[in-house]
């Protein structure tokens, strides 16, 4: 090749690459710019609305004054319920698929399964709540069945990523741990389970999200139209935060009027979520820093 | 030669063993001599490593293998229906190829098997590891940094640690499987200083790709070719006058 071509050659690769870097830095921008859009929508909207009454009151006047707090404590409830519900059940089957099935016919029907039950819509899981968990097993509309419901609808997201922890801690740590003699389950509970914790964690961090938004699978399960008192115990029902905003903008009778207050109980809904994102974010970087390898 | 009644600790009778349909070894029949030093050469896919790892049942990780003969530990079977895998283990330790600390503190390094295997005295926790690490020269290095990550020690510290966390379960064998092939000529050294003086307590099988090594710290070797052990003798007689054609092939590097 001639001086001349392979110069006109690199150019035009040159070129190829920055066009491909600049279409990857556009995306990028574009992703968290749709991101920024919509907290700041929401911001400029509700952060109005927001007020020490908004936070610590229940609604009055038919809901078109007063606060959400009973859906505030309500949401996190079932958020809470939903992940003590998941992360266990979750793990354990992301161990079993891992590291005691056999990698055959069963473990592929099981994930099979997994991942239909990540395709469910969430309605349906909404439906068998109040099939199984508030006909059935008689709990009635309250926290535990809805948190049982929500649990099952974020169970594949905790399996799914608990199982691509547990795969992407290096063969070479169990191989040590069993050639001193430990035993499998010593090895799973010490060695392995500790460096996927962080991957766990964003499995966690997903459900959380995922469980606090839904609207759905609680309205038959667990979410009260209104309550002013406080749930006592887990057979009480509870007001949402997802339910309220839905019954704000589409089943009162002042839905223009409390326009702000829809606003302001979606920022509530959003902070509550980002909250318990963070308190799981700062836990998995501490682990993080423990652990490199 | 005069012949003496030996000390084996292990011994193999006639074993196979395969990967699915592959057989990987061929009736393998060998004695490890106790307190000695027995290396294992052969160029790569020989079954070399295949055997060693079936002395402590490590293959029993891997599905779909399938042995056959006698792997007898001090005159018991370790492949009998009522043996723990987790006892055999414990009493032969294995290093590996790589470096592999647990990415945990130099001290929980050591402790970590000890104490699942039922050791709860702080003070003997404590003596066992100083005791440990100064079997591997590793003690003033790292006295003063016990807490700190294993990770954080360089290839060849990370090596004589792993060394010391299987000495920690006061095995009877340790199995070596490449150990100084990640590493630098001054720690490769360092660890052939090692085995010296470790064979006074312990038995160690030791497989290598590198013919001085063997050469130089081992009493006995074997030659693998093929799933096969074509040769097992005194070091000394294979590198100087070995029986078969093959061998000697092998070690004047004409081939492998």
């Amino acid at each position: 090749m001639n001086g001349k071509t392979f110069e006109s050659s690199m150019r035009s690769r040159y070129f190829k690459q920055r066009l491909f870097f600049g279409a990857v830095r556009l995306s990028a921008l574009l992703i968290t710019l749709a991101l920024l859009g919509i907290l700041a929508y929401i911001l400029a909207n509700g952060f109005r609305a927001i007020t020490w009454e908004f936070l610590t009151q229940p609604p009055t006047d038919s809901m078109t004054k007063g606060g959400i707090m009973p859906a505030i404590v309500g949401t996190f409830y079932l958020t809470v319920g939903a992940i003590l519900v998941a992360l266990p059940l979750g793990v354990v089957s992301a161990i079993f698929l891992t590291e005691y099935a056999k990698q055959g016919a069963l473990s592929r029907i099981i994930r099979v399964g997994v991942n239909c039950l990540a395709g469910v819509p969430s309605v349906v899981f909404g439906l068998f709540g109040l099939g199984f968990f508030v006909v059935f097993l008689k709990f009635g509309s309250c926290i535990l069945a809805g948190a049982l419901t929500l649990g099952i609808l974020i169970l594949p997201t905790i399996i799914g990523a608990a199982e691509e922890a547990i795969k992407a801690v290096p063969q070479t740590f169990r191989e040590a741990s069993l050639a001193l003699g430990v035993s499998k389950w010593d090895t799973i509970f010490r060695i392995v389970l500790p460096s996927a914790l962080p991957g766990i964690l964003t499995g966690a961090i997903l459900g959380v999200g995922r469980a606090a938004g839904e609207t759905a699978p609680i309205m038959f399960t667990a979410a009260a139209f209104f309550t002013a008192v406080l749930p006592k115990s887990i057979f009480d029902e509870v007001m949402a935060l997802p339910y309220h905003i839905y019954v704000l903008a589409t089943a009162g009778t002042h839905i223009e009027e409390t326009r702000p207050l829809q606003y302001g109980t979606v920022l509530v809904l959003i902070a509550l979520v980002l909250g318990i994102d963070l308190i799981a974010i700062i836990m998995r970087s501490m682990i993080r820093r423990n652990k490199r390898w | 030669m005069v012949t003496v009644e030996k000390d084996f600790i292990i011994r193999t009778k006639g074993v196979d063993f395969f990967y699915g349909a592959f057989r990987a070894l061929s009736d393998i029949t060998m004695n490890f001599e106790k307190n000695r030093v027995t290396a294992l050469i052969g160029p790569s896919g020989c079954g070399k490593s295949t055997l060693l790892r079936l002395l402590n049942r490590m293959n029993d990780l891997i599905d779909g293998t399938r042995v056959e003969g006698e792997i007898l530990f001090e005159d018991r079977n370790i492949y009998a229906p009522d043996v723990d895998p987790v006892e055999i283990r414990q009493r032969i330790g294995m290093v590996f190829q790589k470096p592999n600390p647990f990415p945990k503190s130099i001290y929980n390094n050591i402790t970590y098997a000890p104490k699942l295997a039922g050791i709860r005295d702080s003070g003997e926790i404590e003596a066992l590891v100083e005791e440990s690490l100064k079997q591997v020269v590793l003690w003033d290095e790292v006295k003063d940094i016990l807490t700190k990550s294993a990770m954080t020690l360089s290839g060849g510290q990370q090596q004589r640690l792993c060394i010391a966390r299987a000495l920690a379960m006061k095995p009877d064998v340790i199995l070596m499987d490449e150990p100084t092939s990640a590493l630098d000529p001054i720690s490769t050294a360092k660890i052939e200083e090692l085995i010296d003086t470790l064979k006074k307590h312990y038995t160690i099988i030791i497989v290598t790709h590198n013919m001085q090594q063997a050469a130089r710290i081992s009493e006995y070797t074997g030659f693998f070719y093929l799933g096969k052990l074509i040769e097992f003798n005194a070091t000394e007689k294979i590198f100087t006058n070995p029986d078969v054609k093959h061998t000697e092939d092998y070690i004047t590097g004409r081939f492998g």
